[in-house]
């Protein structure tokens, strides 16, 4: 805390830490200083700041634990403005001069949160309280529930748009090894000198892992730090290996894929950033081989009051001694149930913190006695710390005997003053990314730990090395680490060269460390009201070992089921520290060993992965591709508002100034019946078909027939899935007798391709079809409209365009403007049209040259908007507005298309047949007339018997489309109507009432072909 | 997610280039109109949906745009192999007569 | 039924160490027969329990489970709750459901959480605008409640969302069902369970079926792996795994088992108090108690039973949340899964006797089964002791799909879930 401010920095001579370059920041609102290489815990804790959070439930101080991605406590919240991040991790975040740091949890103040008074009362607040409560009355549980909201989260998400960027990499490798710490790095030598492909990555901003931590040791007679600085030396000689640091392998999914993110910008000062550079790169790395060196967290030992500042793993003090030169205290007492812990108190020791070892074991390592011996490290054997006393950090310890077999009290001991306390319980193997798909650890006794497995090869392709197999001694996993890459390179048809790489250490030999993972303390509460002081699993979630407990006892007996019920694991640390302490305080609970209940699933993330990194450039305009025909830039030139269809955008309308869409629209419409318009109809698919068997082709893919089309002919089609539901619709020509083009839907195009292309390689092999995508060769201007032959005929000399030369339903090559064109006579619209298509990188020229000799008949260019109106005043459906995938040609009251005489049974046709399918009393597609013509209906409106609304109102279908028709003056409509076809028919029958946000208009059923019925304005 | 190899262009490919395309061998019947209803129901919507190995059809959407059939271990996504349709019919064939 | 859980309760166990509860379910011994078996104790399976229990008097029954209990998808999805479903069928089941889920807490005296914050469909076309009118006339029509908005409406209710025009799907508008919300997955498997277990329903977890002893086209029993049970009913409600059992019993169903991947945020303080649905970008989210945003992904489309699915698929759904929230761009994922959710061919379930006499399946939910929990054990449990669909059921029988009489959801923006 603030007033509690002390320098905890010392010159340590391995530090990474750079004491000639100090840096500003602030936590908090205070400001500080730190230095190059210090991470803003480490910072924190030179500083003497002990509480950095208030507990999840309960409102408790918290402190620092860790000293990586395994801190369940200190959650940031970094930065300020469009740049604020949440929930990081102090123990990660990497200082630079001005960095502004905040706290995530802690109402009004750190010093002081309010959920601490109601933690005060958490002894009626146990795991799964609130299935209990809250219920009653009913009414009140969106008050409660509020509450419940606003006490929990801990960072701010940020409010502004992210301003920076984040792409994906994609890289294919021999070999990826996951982690660089000292089994990481052999591994990758030894690939890397064999001329294999070799991508390293690791979290951290510097190679070394655990080394970092440990530089007394020696490897080959080197110091850890000269060792791996000779590795990483010789890795930077060989081109054929990557390295990426500040990487972190998040997730491996099937087939040797992982991904990993890459913070590329974050440990920069603001002046320091490159706008134009991402701020995280997401690789996705497809390995041959993966090795996993992923390494191990020291989980802590359970005991009361475990949760107060100052408490942490003892490998986490031994990183912020030796890595960042900092003491976390100037009295540290030291509880461990191995011998891991020993090197950090001897390393503290020698920096001049008294230090104080409380082993659980009854005999100690005799190599580490007579070193602690040596530095007056007092040594506790076969004791534990039953409880920490302190209020908002550690004061001092309780210790008590343990028995020498069972983890039971058997006498008392001493209590012992300090201001910070470490433990540690034994090594948790990083097995995630090897469970990611489906891989389980194993529960290994004698190293107490869920491991990946003793021998290397774990899976297809994945090789596991160090810590990560419960091989804890450094000498011990180089020495596999080797034979295991001899392995790999065999399978890569490689051999190993290991030349010059001395692999032994000045390790003392480790001897068995206890099995304890919750240290007891003898009360006896059983039937009393006095509760013991809470002994913590999972500090971030505030679960204890009585929650635990709690849950077995309501017979929650699967792991899992203990999960869920406690919250156990469920933090953004992951359960990190607090798993394997709880699957074992479980097991005992439920009178199981632990592999009996095992370990619940290790999913990806292994550490949060932001998802702008998951999103790379797929944000934005780029989320998905846009498609343009080739007239965009002239629509934008005259102001066309658009549409999205499909991938395509569309003009919708072109409004002039001071035009709203109706009069724009009216205005298109009556410009195209009286004299001309224009539309772009580029969007259509095209799909080229050849062969001799194409007509066979059409006849079983389309529900009409093609045998008897001619040359020079076009004809609609529409197209059926195998259940006789519209699929799709567009006219096709005939173009020779074994070439036809089809064209389809705008949005439906893909689709349809991938569907004949289906058919004919699976059902119809034996039938010689070629099938090209040719929607984007082509651009469409389509020309509409009384006045459309006179605009074509002053571009086009070498079509007859006559009448009876150039029919409807025809189509002829030539030149339009000059340009070789194919133009189809065609109508979506009941008038006389002409579809112009021509090579798309003429279109614009064409579509230009069009409207410059349309000009003398004030030609309009017209949007899908008219188009739509256009086509429903001549009844012509749209494929997915008047459709919805659940109608049959003969709902639409479409049999013309419909050729039930063709010898083969087209695609759909057995489905019209089935029993409902071929009821007559349908829902049917029929035009809709409101009784008040400047009423247009809404499209959705639901069409109901009669306007007396009392819920549930049977429905007899909906309005699919409807326009005011400016032609006729009065608004149009069409829609489904149960039993449609004979209602239209019927005087009595054919009133209906279209229901629509609390209103019902009254309408007349009627054809749907409102405008020139007989066909004459097309016919000319 | 996994990797193909098309059998077509036999290259070794990311998933994102193929489409699944559904249970492989499902026929058509020769003659629909003869049918019952109940037949071509099952034809049209009933599954087999094997939980373990599968053989399915597969699309190189952005590749060669072939369809080929897949064998793959639905439980735990391993890949069996992968064949052309007529290739695939004869080793389908084969593994059912074992069967 | 006891109905112990209370603030007074829970206050009394405080000041005695909390010793005194009982086992939220009963680990009873398994019996050689019982009236119904119910196979998946899923949240499904035991509603089904429950109701069958309750509503219907019959008490000897036992509830399977491979597993734990609630550890398929119940546990495994995003305990999205509504019923603004468009086609009569569906929209009657699901408001049948979502009643249940009103009263839920006090009937089960478990409090499941459910939180009617509101539940939005956005639209993005011109298209999306006219399914969400027409499937909200006939919400209103079918008497459930649905609004349809405008952009500037959905940025009123939804301060953070992105309604500008410069994003590849422009938002133009949303449906909204205020009723509709979220609830705490676990807590509805688990306040079935308890609430079975008072009455008697014996649930066994760790069983797995193996085969059916099916004689004539009678259920006679079924083969576990704790041993034989003699039973003239059961109830199939397995989810993913329905084909499974269906191939156990001899017969096939329309179904498909796809992986359906979800995934949440780290804990962050309240920033959505609502459920924001967008089937055009592929992106579901809200926010949990807990303060997690809670998102759900796009199926993956090939079959898988492994529970994982591939990673563009979440790849695309992270772009999808930036999408309509771009300052979501710097939050992270804490956590991703998947499940197996079993697909009918037109997106609505089969809750159906079967040609075996006594044979029921209740499966077909598609990524969409959460929020029919309560209504779907309720009409299923009337199924099974009547031998007679109850009367919102009986569109979904298996006969649809060889009569042609589909119910089909995938038309109308309501498909996805």
């Amino acid at each position: 805390m603030s007033d509690n401010r002390m320098n905890n920095r010392i010159k340590h001579p391995h530090s990474k830490v750079n004491l000639n370059k100090p840096l500003s920041f602030t936590f908090d609102g205070k400001s500080y200083q730190g230095f190059a290489g210090d991470t803003l815990a480490s910072a924190l804790l030179a500083n003497g700041v002990k509480v950095v959070a208030r507990s999840f439930k309960y409102g408790r101080p918290r402190g620092i634990i860790g000293a990586g991605a395994e801190e369940p406590n200190a959650l940031v919240q970094i930065d300020t403005g469009a740049r604020t991040t949440p929930d990081l991790k102090a123990t990660q975040v990497e200082l630079y001069e001005g960095l502004v740091a905040g706290r995530t949890s802690g109402w009004p103040s750190l010093a002081f949160d309010l959920k601490s008074v109601g933690g005060k009362f958490s002894r009626f607040m146990p795991a799964g309280f609130y299935y209990k409560t809250f219920k009653a009355p009913v009414k009140m549980w969106p008050i409660y529930e509020n509450i419940i909201r606003r006490a929990a989260g801990y960072g701010k998400s940020p409010i502004e748009a992210d301003t920076e960027t984040y792409d994906h990499q994609h890289h294919h490798v021999d070999l990826l090894v996951v982690g660089g710490g000292a089994t990481g790095l052999l591994a990758a030598l030894l690939a890397g000198r064999s001329g294999v492909k070799v991508l390293l990555v690791d979290d951290q901003s510097e190679l070394g892992g655990y080394l970092l931590s440990m530089p007394n040791v020696k490897i080959g007679g080197l110091t850890a730090q000269n060792w791996s600085a000779n590795i990483i030396a010789e890795l930077a000689s060989l081109p054929n290996v990557t390295i990426l640091t500040r990487t972190t392998a998040f997730a491996l999914h099937d087939m040797n894929m992982i991904q990993a993110v890459e913070l590329l910008q974050d440990h920069l000062p603001h002046s320091a950033r490159n706008a134009t550079q991402r701020r995280e790169r997401m690789h996705r790395i497809r390995a041959t081989k993966v090795v996993l060196a992923a390494g191990a967290f020291e989980r802590p030992l359970v005991f009361g009051n475990n949760d107060l500042p100052g408490i942490m793993t003892a490998s986490a003090l031994t990183t912020y001694i030796n890595r960042y030169g900092v003491a976390c205290g100037k009295n540290a007492v030291i509880m461990t149930s191995n011998d891991l812990a020993y090197q950090g108190a001897v390393d503290l020791a020698a920096a001049g913190v008294k230090v104080t070892i409380v082993d659980t074991r009854e005999h100690i390592n005799p190599e580490w006695a007579n070193r602690t011996n040596k530095l007056g490290i007092k040594v506790y054997s076969g004791y534990g710390v039953s409880e920490a006393i302190g209020t908002s950090a550690v004061q001092g310890v309780k210790l008590v005997k343990l028995g020498a077999l069972k983890n039971i009290v058997t006498g008392s001991g001493p209590d012992i003053s300090c201001d910070v306390l470490a433990s540690s319980g034994g090594l948790s193997p990083t097995v995630h990314l090897f469970c990611h798909d489906g891989g389980r650890p194993k529960w290994d006794e004698a190293r107490l730990a869920f491991v990946v497995s003793a021998n290397g090869r774990a899976k297809d392709g994945i090789f596991c090395v160090g810590a990560i197999t419960g091989v804890f001694a450094l000498q011990e996993g180089l020495a596999k680490t080797r034979i295991t890459l001899a392995e790999v390179l065999t399978d890569l048809d490689k051999t190993i060269d290991d030349s010059g790489l001395a692999l032994e250490t000045d390790e003392i030999a480790v001897t068995p460390a206890r099995h304890i993972f919750h240290v007891p303390d003898g009360k006896d509460v059983h039937g009393t009201i006095f509760t013991r002081p809470k002994a913590f699993v999972d500090f971030q979630n505030d679960v204890a070992v009585s929650d635990i407990q709690l849950a077995v006892r309501e017979n929650y007996r699967s792991i899992e089921h203990i999960k869920r019920y406690t919250a156990l694991g469920f933090g953004t640390d992951q359960g990190k520290l607090s798993n394997v302490n709880g699957f074992a305080i479980a097991a005992e609970a439920l009178g199981k060993t632990i592999p009996e209940v095992g370990t619940t699933t290790y999913r990806p993330a292994y550490t949060p992965v932001s998802f702008g990194a998951l999103a790379g450039a797929h944000v934005g305009i780029t989320f998905e591709p846009r498609r343009y025909t080739a007239m965009q830039a002239t629509h934008e030139a005259y102001g066309a508002e658009f549409e999205d269809v499909g991938q395509w955008i569309r003009p919708w309308y072109f409004a002039k100034p001071g035009e709203d869409i109706h009069a724009a629209v009216n205005r298109e419409c009556l410009a195209t019946r009286n004299s001309v318009g224009m539309l772009d109809a580029s969007t259509l698919g095209k799909i080229d078909i050849r062969g001799k068997d194409v007509r066979e082709f059409l006849n079983r893919i389309y529900a009409n027939a093609w045998t008897q089309l001619a040359v020079g002919k076009c004809r609609y089609g529409l197209m059926l899935d195998e259940a006789g539901m519209v699929m799709d619709d567009g006219v096709t020509a005939c173009i020779t007798d074994t070439h036809f083009l089809m064209t389809t839907t705008s949005g439906g195009a893909a689709r349809v391709m991938t569907w004949l292309e289906k058919w004919h390689q699976t059902e119809w092999p034996e039938l010689e079809v070629y099938m090209t995508s040719v929607t984007d060769h082509w651009t469409t201007a389509a020309l509409v409209g009384p006045k459309s032959r006179d605009v074509l005929a002053k571009l086009c000399t070498d079509i007859d365009l006559s009448k009876d030369a150039f029919k409807f339903m025809d189509w002829r090559d030539g030149t339009v403007a000059g340009v070789p064109a194919r133009v189809f006579r065609i109508s979506f619209s009941g008038e006389l049209a002409y579809e112009v298509n021509v090579d798309a990188s003429y279109g614009n020229y064409v579509w230009n040259e069009l409207m410059k000799a349309g000009k003398e008949f004030d030609i309009t260019p017209y949007g899908t908007e008219t188009m739509h109106v256009l086509r429903a005043e001549k009844g012509f459906i749209i494929v997915g507005q008047d459709t919805d995938g659940s109608v049959t040609p003969f709902d639409l009251d479409m049999a013309w298309a419909v050729g039930m005489k063709k010898p083969y049974s087209f695609l759909g046709k057995r489905s019209l047949a089935r029993s409902d399918t071929s009821r007559t009393d349908r829902k049917q597609l029929v035009g809709l007339l409101p009784e008040d013509p400047n009423v247009v209906l809404k499209e959705g409106a639901q069409l109901i018997n009669s306007s007396d609304i009392t819920p549930p109102v049977p429905m007899l279908g909906h309005v699919t489309s409807s326009y005011y028709s400016a032609f006729l003056g009065r608004s149009i409509a069409m829609g489904f109507v149960i039993d449609g076809i004979k209602r239209r028919d019927e005087e009595g029958r054919n009133i209906v009432y279209a229901w629509a946000e609390g209103k019902a208009v009254k309408v007349k059923i009627v054809s749907s072909v409102f405008v020139d019925a007989e066909g004459a304005r097309h016919n000319v | 997610m996994f990797v193909i190899r098309c059998p077509h262009c036999c290259e070794v490919r990311e998933e994102e280039e193929f489409s699944y395309s559904g249970e492989a061998f499902v026929a058509r019947p020769s003659a629909p109109e003869i049918e019952s209803d109940e037949n071509w129901g099952d034809y049209l919507f009933m599954k087999r949906n094997v939980k373990g190995w599968h053989w399915e059809m597969w699309g190189h959407s952005s590749g060669c745009r072939k369809f080929f059939v897949v064998k793959r271990n639905t439980a735990n996504h391993s890949i069996g192999g992968a064949w052309s349709l007529t290739e695939a019919r004869k080793e389908y064939d084969a593994e059912e007569a074992n069967a | 039924m006891k109905k112990d859980y209370s603030i007074w309760k829970l206050l009394s166990q405080g000041l005695k160490n909390h010793e005194g509860w009982t086992p939220t379910w009963r680990n009873p011994e398994l019996k050689p027969s019982y009236d119904v078996v119910i196979i998946g104790a899923g949240g499904h399976g035991l509603a089904t329990a429950y109701y069958l229990a309750k509503e219907h008097g019959i008490k000897n029954i036992a509830v399977l489970e491979k597993g734990y209990l609630g550890g398929g998808n119940t546990a495994r999805n995003t305990t999205i709750v509504r019923s603004n479903y468009l086609w009569d069928e569906a929209a009657m089941l699901y408001e049948h459901s979502l009643k249940l889920w009103e009263g839920l807490t006090e009937d089960l005296n478990f409090n499941v959480m459910f939180s009617q914050r509101g539940v939005f469909n956005l639209g993005h076309t011109l298209q999306d605008m006219r399914d969400i009118e027409r499937r909200v006339n006939a919400n209103n029509l079918n008497g459930i409640d649905a609004l349809t908005l405008n952009a500037q409406e959905v940025k009123d209710r939804i301060p953070m969302i992105n309604i500008s025009k410069n994003t590849r799907f422009p938002i133009l508008g949303a449906s909204f069902q205020p009723r509709g919300g979220v609830a705490r997955h676990d807590a509805v498997a688990w306040g079935f369970a308890r609430a079975a277990s008072n009455y008697g329903v014996d649930i066994i977890e760790n069983c797995e079926v193996l085969g059916m002893d099916i004689v004539n086209g009678n259920m006679k029993g079924l083969q576990t792996t704790k041993g034989y049970i003699a039973t003239s009913k059961v109830g199939c409600v397995t989810a993913g795994h329905s084909s499974v059992m269906a191939k156990a019993a001899g017969i096939r169903m329309p179904l498909e088992s796809h992986p359906l991947q979800a995934f949440v945020s780290e804990s962050l303080k309240p920033i959505l108090d609502t459920v924001v649905m967008s089937n055009a970008v592929h992106g579901y989210v809200s926010q949990s108690d807990k303060g997690e945003l809670v998102i759900g992904a796009g199926i993956d489309h090939y079959l898988s039973y492994a529970q994982r699915g591939s990673p563009h698929i979440i790849e695309h759904t992270a772009a999808a949340i930036i999408e309509l929230f771009p300052m979501f761009s710097r939050v992270r994922m804490n956590r991703q899964w998947g499940g197996i959710v079993d697909t009918t061919p037109d997106a609505c379930p089969i809750i159906s006797k079967t040609k075996v006499k006594g044979l029921y399946f209740n499966c077909g939910w598609g990524t969409g089964g959460f929020k029919a929990t309560p209504g779907s054990g309720n009409v299923f449990a009337h199924t099974i002791a009547n031998d007679e669909a109850h009367p919102l059921n009986a569109a979904f029988s298996l006969d649809r799909f060889h009569s042609g009489h589909l119910i089909d959801e995938h038309g109308a923006a309501g498909v996805a879930h």
